[in-house]
């Protein structure tokens, strides 16, 4: 073996490691996803015991309907439709208004203005949790919507006004002119031209303002009591210790969290990552 | 056109529902939680006055425990810059220098990071669950009967059970970011590297991590504060327990808050969390300015 053949030799031992561990570290990730998909169909004879990480032998869909019905989940899983649809309007809309502020109206502090919303990025929800819970609980909003709505909207605001600008800052001011020759005012340039222009921002905003409050656990763990306003994260630690021996029901309800995510991240996967780039970024 | 869009009336309607919430939910509750943190204070009845007895306390404590949480948490965020880091970052090197199959394990590697981590933390439980569990199931299967343990029940375990699922969801996100530096060095950089008979490990030491050292300064503070905010799976896992073991400053924060109704030391908490969140991220800045 001469030395060029040894280089390549190496090489491709070389690669071969790589490839084994990239492809091991892709089972540590998957696994967990496929064994809580299986386990969601499976009886506790099949999970315990008989068959552990195979597929189901029986296709046990009667877990989801307990799940659903008796676990409550679809109360769950409407609540945390509300709140993120209601959060991703309202952080849109406070976004592109002041990112069209901060962008495009001319006045002196906007910088500053900018630096101070970018603050949000780094403050912790800790920060907040005991005064809005001593308002929220004053005021009686305590078991509603609207307080899981309102902070999670502030919170996410910050990562919204990021990427508005980002965007907004590439739509060409010779736009806004021949709009104001045509006799739109700041209101009009807004809604007609930056507004439906900002399609692209729009969508990144959303997604990322959804998997915020879909996931979210400390707020809802603390604001809301009642299972008529639980949202998932809150109502499957509810269903757990409900069902602590029968595991699938709540490998139905894991699954039944997790697949909306899932869908999005496969059609949408690359403008998740990005905006995850984004915010951390600035961050 | 100028002038029209320097009406300060129209400046101030587009900034007013970004202004609302963003100083009615973030920035008033830091300044209450500071003022609440000076007070002794159950939630219903008066506010008595204490100056910072409350943050001393905190630190002198022993029945509290906040130095063993906070210890908990730092030693989480050492486990994660020595492990998780490191790891990302040679996946992120690995993908983006351009491997066959990088999309798809980029997209898988991610995926974690994107799933609730309350579904994470219920499907550890079961990893973990010392009759059924996965965990102990293998052991028993390969004939490893006495490596079996309560894991989450366990003192001596417990702890380091928590931090595998917390370090290994998260691997995939520091990835992205670093992926994303290594993805922008220049290509001429590269070459002219490699032209020069450099080999890949010296070209990844010598010009990519350099390079994206921004980036890595990020994932360092990220990991860092994270660690020290942790709560969602610790909370799922085992809320602080057995006998306090597992304990991080934001589940007792929450346990002093609705446990003990103790609403002026649980601001405490929270204050010191933020002070210490924001000293972190400064000392790291610092410390990677030192290293240019």
């Amino acid at each position: 073996m001469n030395e060029l053949e040894k280089r390549i030799l190496k090489d491709k031992i070389k690669t071969a490691f790589v490839y084994v561990v990239l492809i091991f570290w892709a089972i540590i990730d998957l696994f967990p996803v496929y064994w809580m998909f299986t386990f969601s169909l499976k009886n506790n004879e099949e999970i315990f015991g008989s068959n552990v990480i195979g597929l189901p032998k029986h296709w046990l869909w009667e877990n989801y309907a307990q799940a659903m019905k008796t676990g409550n989940m679809l109360v769950y899983f409407k609540n945390s439709v509300i709140v993120a649809v209601a959060t991703i309007l309202i952080v849109l809309i406070a976004a592109l208004m002041a990112t069209y502020a901060i962008t495009r109206l001319v006045w002196k502090s906007r910088k500053t203005m900018n630096k101070f919303f970018m603050l949000g990025l780094t403050i912790p929800i800790h920060a907040s949790i005991v005064p809005i819970y001593v308002t929220l609980s004053r005021l009686k909003m305590l078991n509603s919507y609207w307080a899981l709505i309102i902070p999670y909207a502030a919170f996410s605001l910050a990562m919204g006004i990021l990427v508005c600008t980002g965007f907004m800052s590439e739509i060409p001011r010779e736009l806004d002119e021949s709009a104001c020759i045509d006799g739109c005012g700041p209101w009009g340039i807004f809604f007609r031209i930056i507004v439906p222009l900002m399609k692209p921002a729009v969508s990144s905003v959303g997604i990322y303002t959804f998997l915020q409050c879909w996931n979210e656990l400390m707020f809802a763990n603390v604001f809301i009591s009642n299972s008529a306003f639980k949202t998932l994260p809150v109502g499957i630690q509810a269903l757990s210790g409900q069902y602590t021996t029968n595991w699938g029901p709540i490998g139905a309800a894991l699954v039944l969290a997790t697949f909306p995510t899932l869908i999005m991240y496969i059609f949408l996967s690359k403008r998740i990552k990005d905006s995850f780039i984004a915010g951390a970024v600035k961050g | 056109m100028k002038k029209m869009l320097s009406n300060k009336l129209v400046i101030f309607a587009f900034l007013l529902p970004a202004l609302i919430l963003f100083i009615g939910i973030l920035i008033a509750p830091i300044l209450m939680s500071g003022y609440y943190s000076l007070h002794d204070w159950d939630g219903f009845t008066q506010k008595t006055f204490i100056l910072f007895r409350n943050y001393k306390e905190l630190f002198t404590s022993n029945s509290i425990g906040f130095m063993k949480a906070l210890g908990n948490s730092l030693l989480l965020a050492a486990i994660s810059v020595a492990f998780q880091l490191p790891l990302a970052l040679w996946f992120a090197l690995r993908l983006g220098s351009g491997i066959k199959g990088e999309r798809a394990f980029l997209s898988i590697y991610f995926l974690p990071v994107l799933i609730s981590t309350v579904v994470i933390g219920q499907l550890w439980l079961k990893i973990y669950n010392p009759d059924y569990g996965l965990l102990n199931q293998f052991l028993r299967a390969v004939g490893l009967e006495n490596w079996t343990r309560i894991w989450l029940g366990d003192k001596k375990t417990a702890l380091l059970a928590c931090f595998i699922p917390t370090v290994w969801q998260y691997v995939g996100y520091h990835m992205l970011l670093m992926y994303a530096g290594v993805k922008s060095v220049p290509t001429e950089l590269r070459e002219a590297a490699m032209l020069d008979g450099a080999t890949t490990g010296q070209v990844d030491w010598h010009i990519v991590i350099p390079y994206i050292k921004p980036v890595l300064r990020v994932s360092v503070i990220f990991s860092v504060t994270g660690s020290l905010k942790s709560f969602d799976l610790i909370y799922v896992l085992t809320n602080g327990g057995p006998f306090h073991s597992t304990e991080v400053p934001s589940t007792l924060m929450i346990s002093m808050l609705f446990l003990r109704n103790r609403y002026g030391m649980g601001s405490t908490i929270a204050v010191l969390l933020i002070v210490l969140c924001f000293a972190f991220a400064l000392l790291i800045g610092l410390f990677f300015k030192e290293e240019d």
